[in-house]
C-alpha cells in the first residue's frame, strides 16, 4: 500500500515535471487557486489576451517612498474570471511583494474589498472586463489608512462596529426556557441586513463617512444597528436609540446612497438608516 | 524656537514615549526608553517637509505607544 502511494506520487512528480520541464514547482504554485489554468498553454492553441492591470503600490518599511501605480500584464486565456484570480495570479506567478487581504474567494468573508475601475467592490464578485483593453485600475479602500498596498486599516471600522453592541441584549428569560422564538414575520424583518458581511464597501464610499469618519458611524455599522433594532428578540432598543441622539453618529447620513450602489451583496445600508430616523422620529 | 504644529505632535509623542517607559518595572525602563530612542532616530533623514510620511509615522508610534503602554508588557528586548 505504502509502495503503491509512493509510486502514484512519484508519478504525478514526473508528470508534472514533463509539463514543465524550465520551471521548479515550488509549494506556492501548488497553493494557487487556479492551478490547471495557470499551466502554460499548448503552443498554437489561442491567441493570448493580455490585459493590463494597474494596482497600487506602497511599502511602510520605505515610508518616504510615495505610493505609485504599478501596471502587470496577464494572458487572460490562462486567467480566471474574476479580479481575486488575477492578483492571485500576480502574486503567484509575477510579483510575490504584492499584498492583498483575501480568503473565502466567494463573497463571504469581505476580506478583498478594494476599489476596482473606481467603485468599492469585492475582488472575488468583480470580473474582469474583457469587452475592452483598458487597463483595470486597482487601489485600496478610499479614505483609509493604508497598511500596505491594497491592505487599508480598519481599526476604526471595527471599533465603530464595536460601539453599537451587536449582539443580542436581553434580560428576560425565554417563557419555556427554550430558544428565543421568532414568528415568520418578525424573521422577514432581518432579511437584507444580517447578509452584510462587513467588507466596509459602503463605508468607504460615502462621502459623508471621509469627512467625519471618527463621529458618524456610516452605513455598514448603521445598518448592522438596524438589524439588532429590528430584531424581536432584542430588549435594548431604548438604549441602542439613544445612543443616536446626537448630529454625528446617525444623523449625518444624508441620503448619497453610494452604499447602496456600490454594496457587493447587494442590500440597501441608505434604507436601513432612513428606517432607523423614522424610528427616532416617530417611535414605532 | 517656534515650532510647526507637525514638530510638537511629534516631540508630544517622544515626550509620552517616555513618560510611559517611567512606569514600567524600574530594571526595564532603560529598555523601553531605548526603543523609543532608536524608533525616532531609525527617521532622522526624513525631509522635515514631507507631511504625508511624517504623519504615518505618528499614526505608526501612535498605535505602539498603546501596544507597549499596557501593563501586560513587561519588558522589550531586541
Amino acid at each position: 500500500m505504502n509502495t503503491t502511494f509512493l509510486s502514484r506520487s512519484l508519478l504525478r512528480a514526473a508528470t508534472s515535471t514533463s509539463l514543465k520541464p524550465t520551471t521548479t514547482t515550488s509549494i506556492r504554485t501548488l497553493a494557487s487557486v487556479a492551478t490547471s489554468q495557470t499551466a502554460p498553454a499548448e503552443p498554437g492553441s489561442k491567441e493570448p489576451n493580455v490585459k493590463q492591470f494597474q494596482i497600487y503600490r506602497w511599502n511602510p518599511d520605505t515610508p518616504e517612498k510615495k505610493p505609485y501605480m504599478q501596471t502587470y500584464e496577464l494572458d487572460m486565456n490562462q486567467t480566471g474570471p474574476m479580479v481575486l484570480d488575477a492578483l492571485v495570479r500576480l502574486k503567484n506567478e509575477i510579483d510575490p511583494t504584492l499584498t492583498f487581504r483575501r480568503s473565502c474567494r466567494e463573497g463571504i468573508c469581505g476580506s478583498c474589498a478594494m476599489n476596482i475601475q473606481g467603485s468599492n467592490t469585492l475582488a472575488c464578485l468583480c470580473r474582469i472586463d474583457v469587452s475592452n483593453s483598458a487597463p483595470v485600475k486597482i487601489y485600496p479602500l478610499p479614505h483609509t489608512y493604508v497598511v500596505k498596498d491594497l491592505v487599508p486599516d480598519l481599526t476604526q471600522f471595527y471599533k465603530q462596529y464595536k460601539s453599537i453592541k451587536p449582539y443580542l441584549q436581553r434580560k428576560t428569560p425565554s417563557p419555556d426556557g427554550r430558544e428565543y422564538r421568532q414568528s415568520i414575520a418578525e424573521r422577514k424583518k432581518l432579511d437584507g441586513l444580517y447578509e452584510c458581511i462587513l467588507c466596509a464597501c459602503c463605508s468607504t464610499s460615502c462621502p459623508s463617512y471621509w469627512w467625519n469618519s471618527s463621529d458618524y458611524l456610516g452605513p455598514a455599522v448603521l445598518l448592522q444597528s438596524y438589524r439588532w433594532l429590528a430584531d424581536s428578540r432584542d430588549e435594548a432598543t431604548g438604549a441602542r436609540k439613544s445612543a443616536f441622539e446626537n448630529e454625528m453618529s446617525l444623523y449625518r447620513c444624508h441620503t448619497i446612497m453610494n452604499c447602496a450602489k456600490t454594496c457587493p451583496k447587494g442590500l440597501n445600508p441608505g434604507q436601513a438608516i432612513a428606517n432607523i430616523k423614522k424610528e427616532m422620529a416617530f417611535g414605532s | 524656537m517656534k515650532r510647526s504644529g507637525i514638530q510638537r505632535d511629534v516631540l508630544a509623542l517622544y515626550r509620552l514615549c517616555l513618560r510611559e517607559a517611567g512606569k514600567k518595572p524600574k530594571e526595564v525602563r532603560d529598555n523601553f526608553r531605548n526603543y523609543a530612542r532608536e524608533n525616532f532616530r531609525a527617521h532622522l533623514e526624513i525631509d522635515r517637509r514631507d507631511f504625508a510620511t511624517i504623519e504615518h509615522l505618528l499614526r505608526v508610534g501612535q498605535r505602539k505607544l498603546e501596544v507597549y503602554s499596557q501593563p501586560g508588557i513587561k519588558n522589550i528586548a531586541r
